[in-house]
C-alpha cells in the first residue's frame, strides 16, 4: 500500500540523518576518509639537478659564462629542473602564435630527449644545444637527421618526412597569403626525395641526407644562421 | 610571458635546424645583432637603497622603462648606477614583476600610489598577476566610486554657486532637487510631505469601523461610507495638491523624457490616476469591482516619501542590486515547495477527512512550514506526513537563511557608503577653504616682499630685514616671474595681485603670508603649512609681545626662515578691518615691528588674529 511505502521511506531517510549526526560527533567513522588524507599531501614537485658545471663544459662546448646564463634562465622557467612535453609544447607555441606548432614541438622533444624518458633536463637541452648552434656541419646535420627519422631506425619513410612536413605546415596557420594548398606537403615531400634519395629506394638514410645536404648550396649558406644565436 | 619567450628564444631560433635541410630557398641571414656575451650586473639605487639584478633579467620586457633604453637617462655616470628618486618599497614589487614575471599588488599600500609607480616604470595595470588581480581590481573600483561620488557632489552642487543667468526653469529644477537652496523650496518640501501623510492616514482612517452616534441599529460602517463628503475634498485638495507638483516638475526637468521615465514620476503618476479614473468612470455596479482596486492604488502614495526620506531610497536601491540573491532566493524556495508539497500530499493522502487535497492545496502547508510561521489550520496525521513535515521545517529555515546575509551585507555596504559620502561633503568644503587659503598664500608672499622693498634696486644693507634676504631660489624666481608679468602690463605695480585675490582670502593670507612664504618653497603640502602654522603660534607669541622690537626681529628671524609671529588674541569684533593694510609704509623697507590690528570675518579657521610682523 502507498502508506506503508512511504512510511518505509520516511523511515530510511530519519536513519540516514541519523548516521550523519553520529559521524559528526566522531562515533562512527565510515571507512573512505583516510585514504583521502594521503592524496592531499602528495608532493608535486620532483627536483632536478643537473651535474656539475665542469662536466656540462667537457660534454658540450659552452663556456662557463654561457652555461651560467642558460641555466639561469632555464632555471628561472622550471624550477624543477625538467621539462615535461607539455610545458614544451606550450613554450614553443608562444613563438608561433598564428598556427599550430604542437606536432611538430613533439617531435622537437623527442630530439631532444635523447634518453627517452619523458623529460627534457638541463644537460638534454644544452647538449642539443651545443650541437645545433657549436656543432660542426656534419653534426648539425646529424641532428636534423635525428629529427626527421621518427622511429630511430636510421632512415626515414616518406610517411614520416610528409608527418614532419605536415607538422612544419601547420606551424605556419590557415591564413596565409597565398593560400597553401592541401597537396603541398605531399608535393614537398616529394621533391624532397627527389632530390635526397640516391638510389631511389623510397628511403632516405644518413649518408644519402648528409652527402645531398652537403652538395647544395642553399643549405651550406643557411648554416650560418646558427653562429651568433647564443 | 614576456620573461619565458626572452629565455627560450635562443632555444626556438637552434630548433630551426629542422627546417634547413627542408627549405627550398635559401634562408635569410640572421641578424647581426651580437647578444652579449657576458652578462653583468646592473646596480639600480631607488632613494638610496640599491637593488642589483642581471641585465638579461630588465632587457625581459623591453617595452618598460627598465628594459629600453629610457633608464640611460636615470644613469649616474659617477656612481655607475641607475638613480630613481622613487619608492624604494614599490620598487621592490616592480623588479620582481622582472624576475618573476608575475606583477603582484601590496596590500599595504594606497592603491593609487601603485598605480603611479607603475605608470612611472612602463608598466600596464593588466600585468597584475592573477593572484592579487581581483583585490587590486576591488580597490580600485572602490578609490573610483569614492572620487566620482565626490565629483558628483560638488557638481550637483549644494553650494549657492548658480550662474546668474539662469532661467526660472533651472531655478525652480534646482529649487525641487535641493530644498535647502532656497525657503520656499524648504516650504514646498514640507507641506507636499504633509499631504502625503495626511492621504495616507485619510486612505487609512477611511475603512475604520465609526459608530453613529444616533443608530443603535446592525452594522457599524466604515468612516468613509459615513462621511463621504469630507473624505472626498481631503482627497481632491491632496491629488490637486499632487497634480500641481507633477506638473511643475515637468515643467522644470531639463531631460522631459528622462524624467518621464524616472522612477518618482512613475510613482507620482500612479498614485494621482486612480482618482482621475474614478471621476471618469461612471459609479455603476459592473465596474465598481476595478474601481475599488484602483482605491488600492491609492497606497502608492506613501512611496512618495521617499523624495523625502534617504533610508528609503538607499533600501530601494540595496534591493535593486541585490536582485540576483533575491531572484536565488526565490527560485530555491519555490523548488523545496513543490518538493515537499508533493511529499506531503501523497503522504496524507490516505486519511479520510484531510485538509491536503490537492498539491497546490499543500503549496500553503509548505510555505507556511518553511517559513517557520505555522498557522496549524492544516495539520498532517500520519506518521510519514510528521516526519516530512518536520524535515520540511528545518529545511525552510536553511534555505531562507542562506540568501539573506549577502542581501544584509549589501545594504551595510550601500548605507554606509552613502554616510561616508555624506560627511565627506561636510567636510570637503572645510577642506577645500584651507587648500584655498594656503595657495593663495605664494601669491601674497609676492605681495608683501613687494612691500618690504624687495623690488627696489638699492640694497639697503642690514637695515632691510635678514629674513627677506633668505628666500629661496624658487621663491625668488617666482617672485621675479610675478615681476616680469606686472611689467608687461601697463598698469602699475600692485594692482595685478590686489585684484587677482579675493579681498577676504587677501586680507587673512596677507597676515599670514609670512609664514606660509617660508613653507611655499617646494612644497605644496597644505596641511603642513596650517601644522607649521599653529606651531609658530605657540612658542613665538608670549615672548615677542615682550620682547622690544629690535629683540623680536631678531627672534622672529633666528630660524633661517622668513616667520613671523602670530598671535591669536580673541580681539572684539568691534575692530574695523584695516582697509589700507596694502600700501602702508613697508615701502621704505625700514626695519620695526608693527603691531597689526585685523579682524577676519571669515566664518572659520582663525577667527581673530593680531599680528607681529617683522619687516
Amino acid at each position: 500500500m502507498n502508506l506503508e511505502g512511504l512510511e518505509m521511506v520516511a523511515v530510511l531517510v530519519v536513519l540516514a540523518l541519523f548516521v550523519k549526526v553520529l559521524e559528526q560527533f566522531g562515533l562512527f567513522e565510515p571507512v573512505s576518509l583516510e585514504d583521502s588524507v594521503d592524496d592531499e599531501f602528495e608532493l608535486s614537485t620532483v627536483c632536478h639537478r643537473p651535474e656539475g658545471l665542469e662536466q656540462l663544459q667537457e660534454q658540450t662546448k659552452f663556456t662557463r659564462k654561457e652555461l651560467q646564463v642558460l641555466y639561469r634562465g632555464f632555471k628561472n622557467e622550471c624550477p624543477s629542473g625538467i621539462v615535461n612535453e607539455e610545458n614544451f609544447k606550450q613554450i614553443y607555441s608562444q613563438f608561433f602564435p598564428q598556427g599550430d606548432s604542437s606536432t611538430y614541438a613533439t617531435f622537437l622533444f623527442n630530439a631532444f630527449d635523447t634518453n627517452h624518458d619523458g623529460s627534457v633536463s638541463f644537460e638534454d637541452f644544452v647538449a642539443g644545444l651545443s650541437v645545433i648552434l657549436r656543432g660542426t656541419v656534419d653534426d648539425r646535420l646529424n641532428w636534423a637527421f635525428n629529427l626527421y627519422d621518427l622511429n630511430k631506425d636510421g632512415c626515414i619513410t616518406k610517411e614520416e618526412m610528409l608527418d614532419i612536413m605536415k607538422s612544419i605546415y601547420d606551424m605556419m596557420g590557415k591564413y596565409t597569403y597565398p593560400a597553401l594548398r592541401e597537396e603541398a606537403p605531399r608535393e614537398h615531400v616529394e621533391s624532397f626525395f627527389q632530390k635526397m634519395d640516391r638510389n631511389k629506394d623510397g628511403v632516405v638514410t644518413i649518408e644519402e641526407f648528409i652527402e645531398s645536404c652537403q652538395k647544395d648550396e642553399n643549405i651550406m649558406r643557411s648554416m650560418q644562421l646558427f653562429d651568433n644565436v647564443i | 610571458m614576456a620573461a619565458g619567450l626572452a629565455t627560450w628564444l635562443p632555444f626556438a631560433r637552434a630548433a630551426a635546424v629542422g627546417w634547413l635541410p627542408l627549405a627550398q630557398q635559401p634562408l635569410p641571414p640572421a641578424p647581426g645583432v651580437k647578444a652579449s656575451r657576458g652578462d653583468e650586473v646592473l646596480v639600480v639605487n631607488v632613494s638610496g637603497r640599491r637593488f642589483e639584478t642581471w641585465k638579461n633579467t630588465l632587457d625581459r620586457y623591453p617595452d618598460t622603462l627598465l628594459g629600453s633604453s629610457e633608464k640611460e637617462f636615470f644613469y649616474d655616470a659617477d656612481s655607475g648606477e641607475y638613480f630613481f628618486d622613487r619608492d624604494p618599497d614599490m620598487f621592490r614589487h616592480v623588479l620582481n614583476f622582472y624576475r618573476t614575471g608575475r606583477l603582484h599588488c601590496p596590500r599595504q599600500e594606497c592603491i593609487q600610489a601603485f598605480d603611479e609607480e607603475l605608470a612611472f616604470y612602463g608598466l600596464v595595470p593588466e600585468l597584475v598577476g592573477d593572484c592579487c588581480l581581483e583585490e587590486y581590481r576591488d580597490r580600485k573600483k572602490e578609490n573610483a566610486e569614492r572620487l566620482a561620488e565626490d565629483e558628483e557632489a560638488e557638481q550637483a552642487g549644494d553650494g549657492p554657486a548658480l550662474p546668474a543667468g539662469s532661467s526660472l526653469r533651472q531655478r525652480l529644477w534646482r529649487a525641487f532637487e535641493n530644498p535647502h537652496t532656497s525657503t520656499a523650496a524648504l516650504v514646498f518640501y514640507y507641506v507636499t510631505g504633509f499631504f502625503i501623510a495626511v492621504s495616507v492616514i485619510a486612505n487609512v482612517v477611511e475603512t475604520i469601523p465609526c459608530r453613529g452616534s444616533a443608530r443603535r441599529s446592525s452594522r457599524e460602517q466604515p468612516c468613509g461610507e459615513r462621511f463621504p463628503q469630507a473624505f472626498f475634498c481631503m482627497d481632491t485638495a491632496c491629488v490637486l495638491i499632487f497634480t500641481g507638483e507633477y506638473l511643475l516638475r515637468l515643467f522644470a526637468a531639463p531631460s522631459r523624457c528622462r524624467f518621464l521615465r524616472s522612477v518618482m514620476s512613475l510613482i507620482d503618476v500612479v498614485a494621482i490616476l486612480p482618482y482621475y479614473i474614478g471621476l471618469l468612470v461612471p459609479k455603476n455596479d459592473d465596474v465598481s469591482g476595478a474601481f475599488v482596486t484602483l482605491r488600492v492604488f491609492r497606497v502608492f502614495r506613501i512611496f512618495k516619501f521617499s523624495r523625502h526620506s534617504q533610508g528609503l531610497r538607499i533600501l530601494g536601491y540595496t534591493l535593486k542590486s541585490c536582485a540576483s540573491e533575491l531572484g536565488f532566493l526565490l527560485f530555491s524556495l519555490t523548488m523545496a515547495i513543490i518538493i515537499f508539497a508533493t511529499v506531503m500530499f501523497y503522504a496524507e493522502k490516505g486519511t479520510n477527512k484531510t485538509n491536503f487535497t490537492s498539491i497546490p492545496a499543500a503549496f500553503w502547508y509548505t510555505i507556511v512550514t518553511m517559513t517557520t510561521l505555522g498557522y496549524g489550520d492544516m495539520v498532517p496525521s500520519t506518521i510519514a506526513g510528521k516526519i516530512f513535515g518536520s524535515i520540511c521545517s528545518l529545511s525552510g529555515v536553511l534555505v531562507i537563511a542562506l540568501p539573506v546575509p549577502v542581501i544584509v551585507s549589501n545594504f551595510s555596504r550601500i548605507y554606509h557608503q552613502n554616510q561616508r559620502a555624506d560627511k565627506r561633503r561636510a567636510q570637503q568644503k572645510v577642506r577645500l577653504a584651507r587648500i584655498r587659503l594656503a595657495k593663495s598664500g605664494t601669491t601674497n608672499a609676492f605681495l608683501q616682499y613687494k612691500q618690504n622693498g624687495g623690488l627696489e634696486d638699492s640694497g639697503s644693507g642690514e637695515e632691510q630685514a635678514l629674513c627677506v634676504r633668505n628666500r629661496s631660489a624658487f621663491e625668488q624666481q617666482h617672485h621675479h616671474l610675478l615681476h616680469c608679468l606686472e611689467k608687461t602690463t601697463p598698469v602699475g605695480p600692485g594692482s595685478l595681485l590686489s585684484s587677482c585675490c579675493p579681498r577676504r582670502a587677501k586680507r587673512r593670507a596677507i597676515r599670514l603670508a609670512n609664514s606660509t612664504a617660508s613653507v611655499s618653497r617646494g612644497s605644496m603640502q597644505e596641511l603642513d603649512m596650517l601644522a607649521g602654522l599653529r606651531r609658530s603660534h605657540a612658542p613665538q607669541s608670549r615672548s615677542s609681545l615682550n620682547a622690544k622690537p629690535h629683540d623680536s626681529l631678531d627672534l622672529n628671524c633666528d630660524s633661517r626662515d622668513f616667520v613671523a609671529a602670530i598671535i591669536s588674541i580673541p580681539t572684539p569684533p568691534a575692530n574695523t578691518p584695516d582697509e589700507s593694510q596694502p600700501s602702508s609704509p613697508g615701502g621704505g623697507g625700514r626695519a620695526g615691528s608693527t603691531l597689526r590690528n585685523s579682524s577676519l570675518g571669515t566664518p572659520c579657521l582663525f577667527p581673530e588674529t593680531v599680528k607681529i610682523s617683522s619687516l
